[in-house]
């Protein structure tokens, strides 16, 4: 989020300019156009219709359905996944490309629901067969829970990083990366200089003159 | 037509077959019958004059202990009646002969009862299961069926 | 339309290949999971073959190890688009075995939930129904008045998709002051929104093209088959367990059975079982109308009558009309507070177990048609 507020901060540096990592700005992208997979499993997927539908109106998050497995950046397990489903689930998921997700919706894909006990085709919990990123309590959640669940998972992806960590590099690449940085940050304080010397905007009067 | 002159008319062209009429209170009124004439006794059911039971509402497989019971429940939509029979079979041997040809909708009801609880119906076109899949051992239903630990390498209880 | 459907299938040279196409369990025109194995030459449908039990949840089982009121909330997610209707037929069940009997206005709060929820089904269908063949607007706008049933609904019983509402020998708890207020409210907008959906679908040339003279049932097949609901009376067979086998207060009000009349193509056909659908959105509303002047300003404690112990002795076949056709509950009671056997008649089951009756010969784009037009819920066909 912190990039939108830059943009639109009027007093920042000025017409389509701001200052941020590319992984920020990949980010940004991706959490706000995810595609998720058009598939309903049970009494939750009728819930997630009426996310979709007029009132709650799921698109505004940037969600478009997808109906195959291969455009699709995100699945919601909507449902109750029983034993025949669960190896159709996997191999959904397997076409998924990557980076995925998986958000789990309603108790029976948490930890197996109302059937826990006595569903002797029920799976008890979608997390034995894939790994979940988030998930959504309840009995159907509630639309504005599942939305909840959106934001949750988009900002998972807000703060993912996408490039390789500093450990997990060569020590020559360190040392050109710090070096990049003193340059870097020795651009941005002339650039600061420059902008309170040519920019200051920090009184009305001080605009009229 | 009430269930005593329902069971009249089957004991007059079956005899022996007929077993008896439950109408205690509290019970639906039923006629158990023999299971070895089955197919003919519901094509009289549904055929003949008066009776003309042409709707079939439902058909349950019961677990009776010793027992394995069907129960069929049938509806007739011109006589505005309706009518409970019931068969029983041993566990060992439970066959019991396919009413499919008679009511078609028995064709999935069947399946589901051998699926669920093992009941054989004999002379069914395809008895496999239906809701279960192909490779499950055991029959659900039954009162000392107990839960899989593993099912194609997924643990099964909590 | 059928001129132009018998030459694209008289192609009498064209080469056509024999294939298996496999649809679902993820597809997203199967309403679920529901898998189908179609047999094609060419485009033509051969046959179909229905694989189902992707959601089998064990609801007999389940049944068998839960007293008779905590089985309420198992019978709710049966068909999970109306669970009042599901209630229904299996509280009435119990009741009857126990001998109990509740007054007038409970019922006839119950058969408003009922009626409600009735709706609220028919809109789904409709709206699906609609999405098969590609029209996405009254989607938006059905579901739009279906949340404010939805919003009714939870006012009254607190959750916003399964209800466990109806409780054995009473209800949760009693309407709240503006109920009727809400139900007015309600009518007039499902009224209103009907008759533009009217013009945007039902009337619509491009969705009749698609639909009539699609998957015709005739109605000896249907009775031998034991279809009902919408199913069965589209076929012309008038047939409604509201009216031939009455339960609560259904004998006291005053609606229609409707039936297909083959308006726009042959009587059976999947229009007419939309059409069907429609109608009795109406008939709804009227019921709703008339029960409301039975809801009276009484004291009367509608938690009173439920029984503390719950153990019946008996058996019986308790059915009811459920918006997609006769939903039956088998219950053996031996006495103990756990029931001994609990069977449900699944509606969708039966009338899904048709398909390959009514989709020979049809392209493959009418088999969407179809199966769309019978209106399935997995979670009842699988239970
Ligand atoms: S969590 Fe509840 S509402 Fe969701 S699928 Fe399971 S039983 Fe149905």
């Amino acid at each position: 989020m912190g990039l939108l507020d830059r943009l639109d901060n009027p007093y920042d540096v000025g017409d389509n300019i701001f200052l941020g990592t590319v992984e920020d700005v990949l980010n940004w992208g991706r959490s706000k156009s995810d595609w998720y997979m058009t598939f309903g499993l049970a009494c939750c997927a009728i819930e997630f219709m009426a996310v979709n539908a007029a009132h709650f109106d799921f698109m505004r998050f940037g969600c478009i359905p997808r109906p195959s497995p291969r455009q699709t950046d995100f699945i919601i397990i909507s449902g109750t996944v029983t034993l025949k489903m669960a190896e159709r689930i996997k191999r959904l998921y397997e076409q998924m490309a990557e980076p995925k997700y998986v958000i789990s919706m309603g108790s029976c894909s948490n930890s197996g629901g109302p059937y826990w006990e006595n569903g002797y085709h029920v799976l008890k919990g979608v997390d034995r067969i894939i790994p979940v990123d988030v998930y959504i309590p309840g009995c159907p959640p509630r639309p504005e829970a599942f939305m909840d669940g959106m934001v949750q998972l988009q900002s998972k992806i807000n703060h993912q990083a996408i490039f390789r960590k500093r450990k997990e590099m060569r020590p020559e690449d360190i040392a050109a990366i710090d070096q990049r940085q003193i340059e870097l940050k020795k651009l941005r304080a002339e650039y600061e200089a420059y902008r309170i010397e040519h920019l200051d905007l920090t009184g009305v009067d001080n605009v009229a003159k | 037509m009430l269930p005593n002159e329902i069971f009249d008319k089957l004991k007059i062209e079956f005899g022996e077959e007929i077993i008896s009429l439950n109408e205690d209170p509290g019970y639906e009124p039923s006629i158990k019958v023999e299971p070895t004439n089955l197919v003919d006794i519901m094509l009289f059911l549904r055929d003949e004059e008066g009776l003309e039971f042409d709707y079939p509402s439902c058909l349950s497989g019961v677990d009776l202990g010793a027992n394995l019971g069907v129960v069929y429940n049938l509806y007739s939509m011109k006589r505005a009646h309706k009518i409970t029979i019931k068969v029983e079979v041993p566990k060992e041997a439970p066959d019991v002969p396919s009413c499919e040809l008679v009511w078609r909708s028995f064709d999935w009801h069947e399946r589901e009862a051998y699926d669920l609880l093992g009941i054989n119906f004999v002379g069914h076109h395809n008895l496999t299961r239906i809701l279960l899949p192909d490779d499950w051992e055991g029959h659900p239903l039954r009162k000392d069926y107990v839960q899989p630990d593993y099912f194609h390498g997924m643990k099964v209880p909590y | 339309m059928s001129e132009i459907r018998d030459v694209a299938i008289d192609l009498g040279n064209v080469h056509t290949e024999h294939m298996k196409l496999n649809v679902g369990p993820q597809h997203p025109s199967t309403h679920g999971v529901l898998r189908l194995m179609v047999e094609l030459e060419g485009e033509i449908v051969v046959d179909v073959v229905p694989h189902i039990g992707y959601l089998h949840r064990c609801f007999e089982k389940v049944c068998e190890q839960n007293t008779y009121t905590q089985i309420v909330p198992y019978v709710d997610r049966m068909d999970y688009v109306n669970s009042m209707n599901n209630e229904l037929p299996y509280v009435i069940g119990v009741e009857k075995l126990l001998g109990i009997t509740v007054s007038e206005r409970i019922e006839a709060i119950r058969v408003i939930c009922a009626e409600l929820d009735r709706i609220a089904s028919h809109e789904i269908a409709v709206a699906t129904f609609g999405m098969d063949a590609g029209a996405f607007t009254p989607f938006l706008y059905l579901f739009r008045d279906r949340e404010k049933i939805l919003w009714v609904l939870e006012k009254l019983s607190g959750s916003r998709l399964l209800y466990n509402y109806i409780r054995i020998g009473g209800l949760m708890r009693d309407v709240y002051p503006t109920f009727k207020d809400d139900l007015r409210d309600i009518i007039k907008t499902v009224r209103e929104t009907n008759a533009e959906i009217n013009n945007l679908l039902n009337d619509n040339k491009i969705f009749v093209e698609r639909c009539a003279n699609i998957g015709i049932l005739p109605p000896d097949v249907a009775i031998n088959y034991g279809a009902s609901g919408p199913m069965l009376r589209a076929s012309g067979v008038r047939h409604d367990l509201r009216r031939v086998d009455p339960y609560s207060i259904y004998n006291k009000l005053d609606f229609e059975v409707c039936v297909g009349t083959g308006t726009m193509g042959t009587v059976g056909d999947s229009w007419d079982r939309n059409w069907v659908r429609m109608l009795e959105m109406e008939q709804s509303l009227r019921i709703i109308e008339q029960a409301m002047e039975m809801i009276t300003d009484s004291s009367e404690d509608v938690r009173a009558g439920i029984p503390k112990r719950i153990a019946p002795k008996g058996e019986l076949y308790s059915r009811a009309e459920n918006p997609k056709g006769e939903l039956g509950f088998y219950i053996v009671g031996d006495g103990k507070a756990k029931p001994q056997r609990v069977k449900g008649r699944s509606p969708c089951y039966v009338n899904l177990s048709i398909i390959p009756e009514i989709s020979k010969g049809y392209m493959f784009a009418d088999l969407i048609i179809i199966l769309g037009s019978i209106d399935i819920v997995l979670g009842e066909i699988d239970r």
